[in-house]
């Protein structure tokens, strides 16, 4: 178990004052005016160093990430966005970051504009945060009027606006191209890429959009050393990651823990276990809604990080473990996920627009087991046709719990399928 | 993708308080000269917050006006974006999360008690206009599932018994407290916590 003294949000809980004073207690705001004076290169080679991979789902390397964007100034301003649109189905960790510890956030926002050359940074945060827009307002409002953002942030030469931007109710706008659209004043929308951000991003300026919880391990990165944070977790699914437990366990919560942990031990070590006992037990999501499903053969021995989940063919998305037990219908789990889908997609590229409806009115039926075997298979071939044929992924995340649900639980789709035409059957008999 | 038909009684005219019109420039002031229509996001929310809840078609084409942008493509965000409401809703807009993290944890019950408490169903708004009930997609609070958002605030941790106590609250006029309504810190496990055990502020950054 990670110590507490290795955890980077000790302010998790909001259990403390979240406002300046208190943050400063914690440690933030300590000495960056020092580490801004380190230089940029010395930046991206400690976040390389700790191998630090996005935390927004995707897992990127940071570190190489903030290569893309260009080394010398290019006459055009550089932006750095941050995704606080947060929405994936199961996931609540960037809540607790932007109301609890708004200022160790900032902090990260203030070094990874100066690692990027980036004068202003953007924060698009999801409209429905209203209060937790309001604590991140009060912060940097703090920060601005104590010199530690703005013009010669704390004292180091270096000029960096921070702003709060607040959407207005869209999944999509958490894709980074949809949410730089959206920035722009537009529908969310998801652009082609390329060209990607860091070539032409927000304003048609090399931009770099990077989550809430990526930007916010930074300043701990170059405090401790890349090498501390490398040194936890394994090789190449290293440090410390905040993971959302909901669902059916006794206790549902959010908690900081090493990457790589077993899920049985995450969850019965900090949730208070599965509710009825782990053998009560059917499947798990174990990274937000648009990760397939496991069952619990799977949940037994596998470990919480990127590589291990995808070796089971899911992943570690966002990190948000969706707890299903026994008593779970999990074919209306997974359809009402697909509903999800169908509601959120933009309406842009045609096999999401017609394959999230299409799949989302064909899981319905499953449900009742009014369909025919065959059916399953079409499905099955459906969600591979809608499958990386859309400019964004999200017809990805659409296809993936049912193709999850298919892997691992195609004999209680027949049985249902086989129970309402014996039903049929007897009616007809009468 | 949201596309909502709007059927309400238009107002003839809108235009910002002197007091909105200030904040509505300290906004835009947020983006680059030239990229104005950027805060288009925060001025409809400002205009829906002026108007009562709902966007009336004045208000879009007031924004359209400051922000030097056609009306049309005013319209086209007002209407991708689920947080605009273009017909009137009540005093307390009730919003209740039903996806899959908040159903497996009951938000069915949850509905069903909203419906019964208010006498309406979803989409529906009191006689009295006093609330509006809607079904929402993931509002981001899974761990206190099941929750319903009513206007700015979260309420969570919910059953039945506890969503019909908010809401007769509400209808007798006090405002319950948002948050967990069961008492427990935040997204923190309930009971004693699992981490950050020693005293406030120990390590870390």
């Amino acid at each position: 178990m990670l110590r507490d003294s290795d955890r980077v949000f000790t302010n998790l809980y909001g259990q403390a004052d979240w406002r300046l004073n208190g943050a400063r207690a914690r440690g933030d705001w300590d000495g960056t005016k020092d580490l801004i004076a380190k230089g940029r290169d010395w930046m991206v080679e400690q976040v390389k160093a700790s191998g630090l991979r996005g935390r927004g789902g995707a897992g990127f390397p940071t570190g190489l990430k903030w290569t893309f964007m260009p080394k010398q100034p290019t006459g055009r301003p550089h932006y750095l966005v941050v995704n606080a649109d947060e929405g994936e189905p199961g996931t609540c960790k960037d809540r607790d970051i932007l109301r609890h510890d708004p200022h160790k956030f900032l902090e990260g926002c203030l070094l990874a504009s100066f690692a990027m050359g980036a004068g202003t940074c953007y924060i698009y945060i999801r409209g429905e945060f209203y209060a937790e827009a309001s604590n991140m307002q009060v912060a940097i409002d703090e920060a601005y009027a104590a010199g530690l953002i703005g013009k010669n942030a704390c004292g180091s030469g270096f000029d960096c606006d921070i702003h709060l931007h607040r959407g207005a109710g869209a999944y999509i706008c958490g894709e980074e191209m949809a949410l730089i659209e959206s920035l722009e004043g537009k529908k969310g929308q998801p652009r082609l890429k390329p060209p990607f951000p860091a070539a032409m991003g927000l304003y048609g300026c090399p931009t770099t959009v990077n989550n809430v919880e990526t930007i916010a391990v930074v300043p701990a990165i170059l405090r401790r050393g890349g090498a501390w944070f490398a040194g936890i977790g394994r090789p190449k699914n290293s440090g410390t990651k905040i993971f959302c437990i909901s669902g059916h366990v006794n206790k549902p919560c959010n908690v900081e823990e090493e990457m790589g942990i077993p899920m049985r031990e995450l969850i019965d070590r900090h949730a208070g276990g599965v509710r009825g006992g782990w053998d009560n037990l059917l499947a798990v999501i174990p990274g937000g809604s648009s990760v397939p499903v496991l069952p619990k053969s799977i949940c037994d021995t596998v470990l919480m990080d990127f590589d291990a989940l995808r070796d089971v063919q899911s992943g570690l998305g966002t990190a948000a473990v969706i707890v299903m037990d026994k008593s779970t219908d999990i074919v209306r789990a997974i359809a009402r996920l697909s509903k999800f889908y169908k509601h959120e997609s933009c309406g842009q590229c045609t096999p999401c627009r017609e394959g999230t409806g299409w799949m989302w009115r064909v899981m319905e039926r499953l449900v009742r087991g009014d369909a025919r075997i065959d059916e399953i298979g079409a499905l099955e071939e459906v969600t591979r046709q809608v499958e990386g044929h859309t400019i964004c992924a999200l017809g990805d995340a659409a296809a993936w719990p049912i193709q999850g649900l298919i892997r691992h639980f195609r004999p209680e789709l027949e049985r249902r399928i086989h129970a309402r035409a014996a039903a049929g059957a007897a009616r007809a008999a009468e | 993708m949201t596309s909502k038909p709007a059927k309400a009684v238009q107002p003839k005219s809108f235009a910002f308080t002197a007091e909105n019109l200030a904040r509505a420039q300290k906004i835009i002031a947020r983006y680059p000269q030239g990229r104005q229509a950027s805060a288009v996001l925060p001025l409809l929310d400002l205009a829906q917050r002026q108007a009562g809840g709902w966007l009336p078609l004045a208000a879009m084409d007031h924004v359209a006006g400051i922000l030097d942008m056609a009306s049309i493509r005013v319209y086209e965000v007002a209407t991708f974006y689920s947080m605009f409401n273009l017909d009137p809703v009540g005093r307390y807009l009730v919003q209740v999360c039903t996806t899959t993290p908040c159903w497996l944890c009951g938000s069915e019950a949850v509905a069903k008690a909203c419906e019964d408490t208010l006498g309406i169903r979803f989409g529906e708004t009191t006689p009295d206009g006093v609330f509006t009930l809607k079904e929402v997609e993931c509002l981001g609070a899974c761990v206190n599932a099941p929750m319903v958002q009513i206007n700015d605030d979260y309420y969570e941790d919910l059953d039945a018994d506890r969503a019909r106590a908010v809401l007769q609250a509400l209808k007798a006029g006090t405002k319950p407290k948002p948050g967990s309504q069961t008492g427990r810190q935040t997204s923190a496990p309930a009971g004693a916590r699992t981490t950050l055990t020693a005293a406030k502020g120990a390590g870390g950054s």
